[in-house]
């Protein structure tokens, strides 16, 4: 199998995105850069990224909702953490 | 649905939920299993593979009706270094003995089967719901808010899985500590039936369970596996939260390189990607079990931190299925007390306390610390590695003493590192 990027990999995925209501928001990205620069590693689904101007992104689209970034973050008040409404987010078919 | 009043709500319908709703409503309670995904298993990720003994005691021979994947007969256990592979492969009938036999499993559908027993035996499964908060009133929990609806019952049963926010919110458990859990991640790659058997050595229906250690974790703490599936393989690796850190290669790359590593390679060779999901994995044992139960409310599953990591083998969903019975068993107690109080609902506590599950997390409950040594997924698959190279590379250069080059490998780790990690892992296992 040939290596393949994230975006590719997470297109086979399923996903009923909630648009317009992330369910995971960034609060203060400049306060707690420590906390965020790990979910930029430990990301599964790499949706935390350094921006151009050293600001990190995230995109809610996609999310795998393991919980990885809310627990990283616990304590820094750095997200607002949720999961989706019921039915939206990730659709395991397999699992 | 407002308004409506239940002898039991669950949150969640996965394994440990779906048994609680199972045998509540066997028992004549009046269950509601309450699920955000669209479907019970819709949100719900393994590695994996469920060891059979707990499930087999509630509904038996469940093997032949469920939708198993493949029955576990080989475990491989292999060391890893950026272009080496050791491995131990350990094959015996007694590993599909019954009450001993484990099966691979993809959640979906498994979960789907589980939760469709409680229906059939009269729980009700409300699906696509998020439960939103609880509902407290003079300390006591008495039902649970999703969105504009309130449902009250006379206990909840909080099975919504490793983040549970509602154990939290019933103030069961502290915030999860990034050591006490594992990211793990997962890719399912179809493949055809024959070629699984063939590649793994395997008769029909038979599967294959594998570890890795090492180079696949870039010597972090945490390690790899894979589960042979009926069609399909289930791949992953899983890291502790608190060793990735902030610098070096990302979860998604380091899945990538495992994947392209030259004994890896060959095993996914010409399959298809067919999902990718993400999960966490309490992993702290004992050291991070929760308050079990309070007024009107118990936790069980991953939500109590109910997994064993033992190195060598990964267990959860057999301890949420006794979990989710020995909720079950206290909540009917408490319904012919009439008394659904903390003191009337320590009963499941006790029930665990006399079972397998906190029996096994006693015998582990120093494992997590031990884990977190380097050596283990750095200098020791180096070690073994380079001691086997000595033996099997043949370049016609002079042989030297394999006691004399053993030696000098081991000198690279330190001899009492050696001897101490050897003395603590024996203690503990």
């Amino acid at each position: 199998m040939k290596p393949i990027g994230i975006e590719e990999k997470l297109g086979v995925n399923k996903f009923n995105v909630d648009e317009g209501n992330a369910h995971i928001i960034i609060l203060k990205d400049t306060l707690s850069r420590e906390a965020l620069k790990k979910c930029v590693i430990a990301c599964p689904a790499g949706l935390y990224t350094i921006k151009e101007d050293g600001n990190i992104g995230f995109d809610f689209a996609g999310c795998l909702e393991c919980g990885t970034c809310r627990v990283l973050c616990a304590g820094t008040e750095t997200l607002e953490w949720n999961y989706p409404q019921g039915t939206f987010g990730v659709e395991f078919r397999y699992g | 649905m407002s308004g409506e009043r239940f002898d039991c709500i669950i949150v969640g319908a996965g394994p440990s939920g779906s048994i609680a709703g199972y045998l509540l409503a066997q028992a004549g309670l009046e269950v509601l299993i309450i699920e955000r995904g669209s479907f019970a298993g819709s949100k719900n990720m393994t590695g994996g593979r469920l060891y059979s003994h707990s499930l087999e005691k509630i509904i038996p021979g469940f093997s032949k009706e469920a939708p198993v994947e493949r029955k576990v007969v080989k475990e491989t256990v292999t060391m890893l270094t950026g272009d080496s592979a050791l491995s131990l492969d350990f094959q015996s009938e007694l590993l599909g003995e019954e009450k001993k036999d484990s099966y691979t499993v993809l959640r979906a559908d498994f979960d789907q089967w589980l939760a469709a027993k409680a229906e059939e035996a009269g729980a009700i499964l409300a699906s696509g719901v998020r439960v939103d908060d609880l509902i407290i009133r003079d300390g006591r929990v008495t039902g649970v808010i999703a969105g504009e609806d309130e449902m009250e019952a006379d206990v909840v049963i909080l099975a919504d899985g490793v983040n549970s926010l509602l154990a939290q919110k019933a103030g069961l458990k502290a915030e999860l500590k990034s050591d006490q859990v594992a990211v793990g991640v997962k890719e399912v790659i179809e493949l055809p039936a024959n070629v699984i058997e063939d590649r793994f050595n395997l008769n029909p229906g038979e599967g294959a369970a594998r570890l890795f250690v090492g180079d696949c974790t870039k010597g972090k703490i945490g390690g790899g596996f894979l589960y042979t599936n009926k069609n399909s393989i289930s791949l992953g690796l899983v890291f502790t939260l608190s060793d990735l850190g902030t610098e070096g290669l990302s979860v998604p790359q380091m899945f990538e390189e495992f994947k392209q590593h030259p004994a890896v390679k060959p095993l996914i060779k010409g399959g298809k990607l067919v999902e990718y999901s993400g999960h966490l994995v309490p992993e702290g044992g004992l050291n991070m079990l929760p308050k079990l139960y309070g007024d009107g409310v118990l936790v069980v599953g991953d939500g109590a931190g109910l997994v064993i990591n033992a190195g060598y083998t990964v267990r959860g969903m057999d301890l949420a299925i006794a979990s989710g019975e020995a909720a079950a068993q206290a909540v009917i107690a408490a319904k012919e007390k009439g008394d659904y109080t903390a003191p009337s609902l320590a009963h499941y506590k006790r029930l665990l306390d006399n079972s397998f599950v906190m029996r096994d997390l006693t015998k582990y409950q120093d494992f997590p610390p031990f884990m977190e040594n380097h050596r283990i997924f750095n200098q020791y698959p180096q070690l073994a590695v380079d001691i086997f190279k000595d033996l099997y590379v043949i370049d016609g250069s002079p042989l030297k003493p394999l006691k004399k080059t053993a030696l000098s490998h081991m000198k690279k780790v330190g001899i009492v590192n050696l001897l101490k990690d050897a003395w603590k892992g024996g203690k503990i296992l």
